[in-house]
C-alpha cells in the first residue's frame, strides 16, 4: 500500500502532500519535513529506494523518490509493493503530468494543484494502484476537462477577481 | 493538445500565489495568509451568494494555504455544499476539498454521506468515480456502515463502466481495511475473484489488490484465484511487446499487473494441481530466460520494468524454496546484479539474497558471493545499499566464514554511518558468540567492539561477554589479560573501563604473578580511570576493589586508603558512599575466611538465550532477523526471557552466590535484581545485626551461632500442606506474581511468565530466619496423568543449592510447556533440615490452563457467531455462585485481565455483563474460548456461562473461574 505521496522542490517547500492514512495537519507537515531531510542530502546517482524515517514508519516502509529539476517525487509504501514497480509508477505520473501540461514545470504544480489532484486520483486511489495505463488516466483527465469547460462560462480579464 | 490549457487559471488564485511567493519573510507570509483567510471567510458568510466559479477559487486557495502548514478551520461546510451541487466542476472541487482536509471523525460524514447516496445512484458514471474515491480518501466507519452493502454490487454488476469498476474495487478494499467485519464477501467471493479474467485490464489491475488482500485474510474462500492468475499471468508473460497495446509499458507487457500476479501467487503454498504448477513453472522460467536476452530498448525505465518482474519472480521461487533447479538460477540472477552498474538492482539484489540465504538449498550458492558483498560493504557510496550489505553478510554467516565476516564487519564499523552503527554492534555480538570456536577470538572481538564503538555498545552486550567469561573457565586468564592490556590505553571506553573492573575483580588474580600486571598495578591501573567515569561505572569499580582486597590481601591497605578518602566516604551520591562505607567496614571487620566466602567467585549464570538477540530482535521487531538455525533448540524458551534478564552488576558482585550469607548482598545486587521483597528485608536487617553489633558476634552471624538460634522459631511440624495450598492456588489464577507460601521459616515466592504454549516459572526461596537450612532440595512432580498432558515442566534450569543460609533466598526456574489442556496443579515438594529437625512441604504449583491464554480481540458480531457455532450442550459450562469479593467494575475488569483473555467492550448487548475471548495454545491444538459473565449486584450472584471448543476445557475453566469473584 502506498501510505504517502510527497513532491517538493529542492528547498523543501512541498507542492503537493497526499496522505493515505489520517494524521493530523502538524504530523503530516513534520513528515514532509523529515522526508525532504532524508531524501535531500543524498547524492545524485545513489539508489533510488531508503527506509522511511521514524514519523512514518520507520523501516518497515520504504521511500521511493525520483528527483527531476526541481522537483523530488516521494512515494512512502509498505513492504506489500515492489520498490521498482512504484518507480515506474513515478515515471507515469510524471509522464502523465508532461502531457497534462506540456512541459511540466515546478509553476504548474503551484498553479494548478487541483489539477494534480485530479491526475493523481486517476492513477492512485486510496493508497492503492488504480490505473497505471498513461493514455487511460490522460483520457479520463482530458473528458473532465471537457465536462468542465462545457460548465464554466467565459471570464472577462477585466473583472475584480481577488 | 494538452489537457490543461494554461490560460484558463484562476486570475484570482494567481495573484494570490505569486503574492505569496514574493514574500521577503515568513513573518509577511503568515500576514498575507491571514488576510486571505480573512478575505474568504467574510465572502463565505456574506450575505452574497457566491457563484461556482468563486466557490472554486476560494477552495483553491484555502487548499494552497494548507499545504504551506497552516491550519484551515472553516470551509468545510461550503465544500459539502458544493457536493451537492448538479455541476461537475464544483461537485470535483467540493470532493477534492473533503479527501484532503476532512479527516474520518469529523461530524459533517453524515451529511458527506448523503451526498455520496446521491452520486452512486446518479447513474452517472464521473459522478459516481468522484464519490467512490471520497469513500476510498476518507475511508471512515461510517461511510463503511453505509456503502458496505452498495459497493460490491455496483462491482460485479454486469452494466457497470470499467473505470467505475476499477474505482468500487478499491473503494471495497478501502472499506474492508477499515471494517473488516462490515465487509460480507460471502455471496459475491466467486464473482470477485472472476475479475482477474476480466477483459479490461484496468479493472484486473484495481481488482488484484483487493484479491489479494483478502486472501492474505481468508485463503481458503480465495484459492481458487490461483488458478486463474497462474492462467492471466501465463498470458501475458508468453505475450509479444505489443499484444497489451496501452499496458506496454517501455515494450515490457503489463509490468505492473504482472508484479501484482506474482505477489498474489505469494500467498499461497505452491499449487497443488500438477497443470497448473506446470505452467506457472513455465512462466517463472520464461521470466528468467528474458533476463537473459539483450535489452528491447537503452532506456532505464525498459530494464526496471523488465526487473521489477523478475524481482517479484525470484521473490516467489524463495517462498516456494521447493524448486531447487529455479532456486539455483535465481540465485546466479542475483549474483549478476550484486555487479550490476545500476545502484537499484544492487540494492535489491542485496535484498533478495538475504531471504535466499536461509533457505536450505541456497545458503552455499549465496555464500560464493561473499567477496563481492564485502566489496560491497567497502566501496558502496549509498548508506542504503551498505545497510543491505550488512544485513546480508549476517544472513550468511555460518561456521565456516564467520571469522572473515566478522573481521570485515568490525573494520566496516570504524567508518560506519551513525545511523546503522548500533546495530552493526549487535549483529557482531551475536555473530561473535554465535560462531566462537574458542572463546578467546569472542573476548577480542567484543573488546574491540567496545574500542571502536563504545558508544554504540549497549548494556546487554558487555553483560553478555563477562557472562560468558564466568561461565568458561578456559578463558577467563585471557580475558583478565586481554582487558588489563586494554586498559593501558590512555583513553578508553567506560564500557571499557566496566568490564575491565568486573573481570579484574574475579580474575585479576589470574595475571597477578607477572611483575608487570601484580595486584598493584592492576589496582592503580583501575582507579586511574576511576575519575572520569559515571556513579553508576564507579559503583561498579568499588565492588572491584573489595574482591581485590579478598584475591590480594597486599593491596588491603591501599584500598582501605581510598575508600576512607572523603571523595568516598562522604561521596554525595547516596550508592556511592553507601558502598565505600559498607566495603571499608566489612574489609576490616570480617575475618579473611569471612571475607572469602562473601566476595566469592560468581558463580556460573544460567545459560539462557542471548539478550542481545533478544534486543536486536526487539529493534527490527518479530520476523526482521533472520538467523538461520539460530540457536533453533533454545529460542522457545528464549523469547520469555526478557523479563527475567540481569546484568552480571546487577546480578550481585558481592553478593556472588545468593545463598552464600552475604551481608551486602540487598545493597549491591538485589535493589534492582530481586523481584521479591521478602529476602532483602531480611537480610537487610542482619546487616544491621552486623555492623551495629560488631565485635565478636558479628562475623558469626553466617555460621551457625547458637543466640540467633534461639530467637529462631520452634521448627515446623512436617506436615503437608495440601488442604492450604489449594486456596493458594486459587490465589494465582489471575495473576502470576506474589508469595505463594510464607510460614515462620520459610516463604516463597514466585514470578512467572507465559507466551503460547510456554511458560517460566521463577520460585525464590527466602529464608527468613537467621540459620540455614541444610540439605535443601526440591522436587517438583506432576501426579496422575498430569505427566502427559504438561509438561515437560520440569526442566529445571539447574538443581538448587542444597544449603540456604540464614536471610538468603535463592532461585529456582522452572520450564513449563503445555502439551494438552489439564487441569490438576503439579506438585512441588520441599525438604530441608532446620536445627536438626526435617521439614516436608508439599504445595501445589499455580500452573492452571488458563494461563496458556493469547487474548483475542473480536467484534460484536465475530463473538455471536462463535457463540452460536459453539452450541452443543457438552461445550458449555455455566454456574450460578454467590460472590466471594467485591463486585467493583474495575476489580472485576482487572481479574478477567489478569485471566488472560481480551476483555471485549460494547460485545453484549447488556453493559452490566462482561464477555471475553481468548485460545489457549497447547502443543497440539488451540483451544478457542469464550466467557460470558453475569452479576446479579442485588442478589449478589454471578451467572458464569463458559464455550469453548474442548468440553473439558470449558469445565475447568469454569472451575477455576468460580473461586475467582
Amino acid at each position: 500500500m502506498i501510505k504517502a505521496i510527497l513532491i517538493f522542490n529542492n528547498h523543501g517547500k512541498p507542492r503537493l502532500s497526499k496522505f493515505y492514512e489520517h494524521y493530523n495537519e502538524d504530523t503530516e507537515q513534520q513528515i514532509i519535513r523529515e522526508t525532504f531531510h532524508l531524501v535531500s542530502k543524498r547524492d545524485e546517482n545513489v539508489c533510488n529506494f531508503l527506509e522511511g524515517g521514524m514519523l512514518i514508519g520507520g523501516s518497515d516502509y520504504r521511500l521511493i523518490y525520483r528527483h527531476y529539476a526541481t522537483l523530488y517525487f516521494v512515494f512512502c509504501v509498505d513492504s506489500s509493493e515492489s520498490e521498482l514497480g512504484i518507480l515506474d509508477l513515478i515515471q507515469v505520473f510524471v509522464e502523465t503530468l508532461d502531457k497534462c501540461f506540456e512541459n511540466v514545470c515546478e509553476l504548474d504544480l503551484i498553479f494548478h494543484v487541483d489539477k494534480v489532484h485530479n491526475i493523481l486520483a486517476e492513477m492512485v486511489m486510496g493508497g492503492m494502484v488504480l490505473e497505471t495505463n498513461m493514455n487511460e488516466i490522460i483520457t479520463q483527465v482530458d473528458s473532465q476537462n471537457k465536462m468542465e469547460k462545457s460548465e464554466t462560462f467565459i471570464f472577462q480579464s477585466t473583472r475584480q477577481d481577488r | 493538445m494538452p489537457a490543461v490549457s494554461k490560460g484558463d487559471g484562476m486570475r484570482g488564485l494567481a495573484v494570490f500565489i505569486s503574492d505569496i511567493r514574493n514574500c521577503k519573510s515568513k513573518e509577511a507570509e503568515i500576514k498575507r495568509i491571514n488576510k486571505e483567510l480573512a478575505n474568504i471567510r467574510s465572502k463565505f458568510k456574506g450575505d452574497k451568494a457566491l457563484d461556482g466559479y468563486s466557490k472554486k477559487k476560494y477552495v483553491c486557495k484555502l487548499l494552497f494555504i494548507f499545504l504551506l502548514g497552516h491550519d484551515i478551520d472553516f470551509g468545510h461546510m461550503e465544500a459539502v455544499n458544493l457536493l451537492s451541487s448538479n455541476k461537475y466542476t464544483e461537485k470535483q472541487i467540493g470532493y477534492l476539498f473533503i479527501s484532503v482536509l476532512v479527516n474520518s471523525n469529523s461530524e459533517l460524514i453524515r451529511l458527506i454521506n448523503n451526498a455520496i447516496k446521491n452520486d452512486l445512484s446518479s447513474r452517472n458514471p464521473t459522478f459516481m468515480c468522484l464519490a467512490l474515491h471520497c469513500i476510498a480518501n476518507v475511508g471512515s466507519r461510517e461511510m463503511a456502515e453505509a456503502f458496505a452493502s452498495e459497493i460490491p454490487r455496483i462491482l460485479v454488476a454486469g452494466d457497470t463502466m470499467d473505470s467505475v469498476k476499477q474505482s468500487a474495487a478499491l473503494c471495497l478494499l478501502r472499506l474492508y481495511k477499515t471494517s473488516p467485519d462490515l465487509v460480507l464477501m460471502g455471496e459475491w467471493t466467486s464473482r470477485v475473484v472472476h475479475l482477474l479474467n476480466d477483459q479490461h485490464m484496468g479493472v484486473v489491475t484495481a481488482a488484484i489488490s483487493l484479491i489479494t488482500c483478502l486472501s492474505q485474510k481468508n485463503p481458503d474462500e480465495f484459492k481458487t484465484c490461483v488458478s486463474l492468475a497462474v492462467s492471466r499471468l501465463s498470458r501475458i508473460v508468453s505475450s509479444a511487446s505489443t499484444d497489451l497495446q496501452d499496458y506496454t509499458y517501455y515494450f515490457v507487457p503489463a509490468p505492473w499487473l504482472s508484479c501484482k500476479l506474482l505477489r498474489l501467487l505469494q500467498c499461497y503454498p505452491p499449487p497443488e494441481d500438477g497443470a497448473v504448477k506446470g505452467r506457472l513453472v513455465e512462466c517463472l522460467e520464461t521470466i528468467l530466460n528474458k533476463a537473459q536476452e539483450p535489452p528491447k530498448s537503452k532506456k532505464v525505465q525498459h530494464s526496471n520494468a523488465k526487473n521489477a518482474i523478475l524481482f517479484e519472480a525470484i521473490s516467489l521461487i524463495i517462498h516456494y524454496d521447493s524448486e531447487p533447479n529455479l532456486l539455483v538460477r535465481a540465485c546466479n540472477q542475483l549474483g549478476q546484479f550484486l555487479q550490476h552498474r545500476e545502484t537499484n538492482l544492487r540494492y535489491l539484489a542485496l535484498e533478495s539474497m538475504c531471504t535466499l540465504a536461509s533457505s536450505e538449498f541456497s545458503h552455499e550458492a549465496v555464500k560464493t558471493h561473499i567477496e563481492t558483498v564485502i566489496n560491497a560493504l567497502k566501496t558502496e557510496r549509498d548508506v542504503s545499499v551498505r545497510q543491505r550489505a550488512a544485513d546480508l553478510l549476517y544472513a550468511m554467516c555460518d561456521r565456516s566464514n564467520a571469522k572473515q565476516i566478522v573481521a570485515e564487519m568490525l573494520s566496516y564499523l570504524e567508518t560506519a554511518d551513525y545511523s546503522i552503527r548500533e546495530e552493526m554492534v549487535l549483529k557482531v555480538a551475536i555473530l561473535a558468540e554465535k560462531y566462537a570456536v574458542d572463546y578467546s577470538w569472542y573476548v577480542d572481538t567484543i573488546l574491540n567492539l567496545i574500542r571502536i564503538a563504545g558508544d554504540y555498545v549497549s548494556e546487554e552486550v558487555w553483560y553478555r561477554v563477562i557472562q560468558i567469561v564466568i561461565n568458561r573457565d578456559d578463558v577467563q586468564g585471557y580475558a583478565a589479560k586481554t582487558v588489563f592490556e586494554a586498559l593501558q590505553a590512555p583513553a578508553c571506553h567506560e564500557n571499557m573501563v566496566k568490564v575491565g573492573g568486573y573481570i579484574l575483580g574475579e580474575f585479576g588474580n589470574l595475571i597477578a604473578g607477572d611483575p608487570r600486571s601484580s595486584p598493584l598495578v592492576q589496582f592503580n591501573l583501575l582507579h586511574s580511570k576511576f575519575h572520569l567515569c559515571s556513579v553508576p561505572t564507579r559503583a561498579l569499580l568499588l565492588s572491584a576493589y573489595i574482591k581485590f582486597i579478598n584475591l590480594f590481601p597486599e593491596t588491603k591497605a591501599t584500598i582501605q586508603e581510598v575508600l576512607r578518602c572523603d571523595s568516598q566516604i562522604r561521596n554525595s551520591d547516596v550508592e556511592l558512599q553507601q558502598r565505600a562505607v559498607e566495603y571499608l567496614k566489612l574489609s576490616s571487620i570480617a575475618s579473611t575466611d569471612v571475607l572469602a566466602t562473601v566476595l566469592e567467585e560468581m558463580p556460573p549464570f544460567p545459560e539462557r538465550e542471548s539478550s542481545i538477540l533478544a534486543k536486536l530482535k526487539k529493534k527490527k521487531g518479530p520476523g526482521a532477523v533472520s538467523v538461520p538455525d539460530l540457536e533453533d533448540g533454545k529460542r522457545e524458551g528464549g523469547e520469555l526471557n526478557g523479563g527475567g534478564e540481569r546484568g552480571p552488576d546487577s546480578a550481585a558482585m558481592s553478593a556472588s552466590n545468593a545463598s552464600t550469607p552475604s551481608p551486602s548482598a540487598d545493597l549491591l545486587g538485589m535493589r534492582s535484581a530481586a523481584p521479591m521483597s521478602a529476602a532483602p528485608t531480611s537480610a537487610g536487617s542482619l546487616l544491621v545485626d552486623v555492623f551495629s553489633e560488631a565485635g565478636p558476634a558479628a562475623p558469626s552471624a553466617a555460621v551457625n551461632d547458637d543466640g540467633f538460634l534461639s530467637s529462631a522459631p520452634p521448627s515446623e511440624d512436617p506436615a503437608t500442606l495440601l488442604s492450604e495450598a489449594d486456596e493458594l492456588l486459587n490465589k494465582f489464577v489471575c495473576k502470576n506474581n506474589g508469595v505463594l507460601f510464607e510460614n515462620q521459616l520459610l516463604q516463597i515466592g514466585i514470578k512467572s511468565e507465559y507466551r503460547q504454549n510456554l511458560g517460566r516459572m521463577y520460585l525464590f526461596y527466602g529464608n527468613k530466619t537467621s540459620v540455614q537450612f541444610a540439605s535443601f532440595t526440591t522436587t517438583v512432580s506432576c501426579p496422575g496423568e498430569l505427566q502427559s498432558h504438561i509438561l515437560s515442566i520440569l526442566r529445571a534450569t539447574k538443581p538448587v543449592e542444597p544449603v540456604v543460609e540464614g536471610g538468603a533466598q535463592i532461585q529456582q526456574v522452572l520450564n513449563i510447556e503445555c502439551l494438552t489442556d489439564f487441569s490438576e496443579a503439579p506438585l512441588l515438594n520441599i525438604k530441608f533440615r532446620y536445627g536438626g529437625a526435617l521439614q516436608n512441604l508439599s504445595l501445589k504449583l499455580p500452573v492452571t490452563i488458563n494461563k496458556f491464554f493469547q487474548p483475542t480481540e473480536m467484534t460484536s458480531h465475530d463473538f455471536f457467531q462463535r457463540w452460536k457455532q459453539l452450541s452443543q450442550p457438552q461445550q458449555e459450562a455455566q454456574k450460578i455462585f454467590k460472590a466471594n469479593h467485591s463486585m467493583d467494575t474495575e476489580v472485576l475488569k482487572a481479574k478477567l485481565l489478569g485471566l488472560g483473555t481480551a476483555l471485549l467492550d460494547d460485545v453484549d448487548p447488556n453493559p452490566e455483563n462482561y464477555v471475553c475471548a481468548g485460545v489457549i495454545q497447547t502443543k497440539g491444538q488451540q483451544v478457542g474460548c469464550l466467557l460470558r459473565l453475569e452479576p446479579n449486584g442485588q442478589a449478589q450472584m454471578y451467572r458464569l456461562t463458559l464455550r469453548c471448543s474442548k468440553d473439558s476445557v470449558s469445565l475447568r475453566l469454569c472451575e477455576l473461574l468460580a473461586q475467582q469473584f
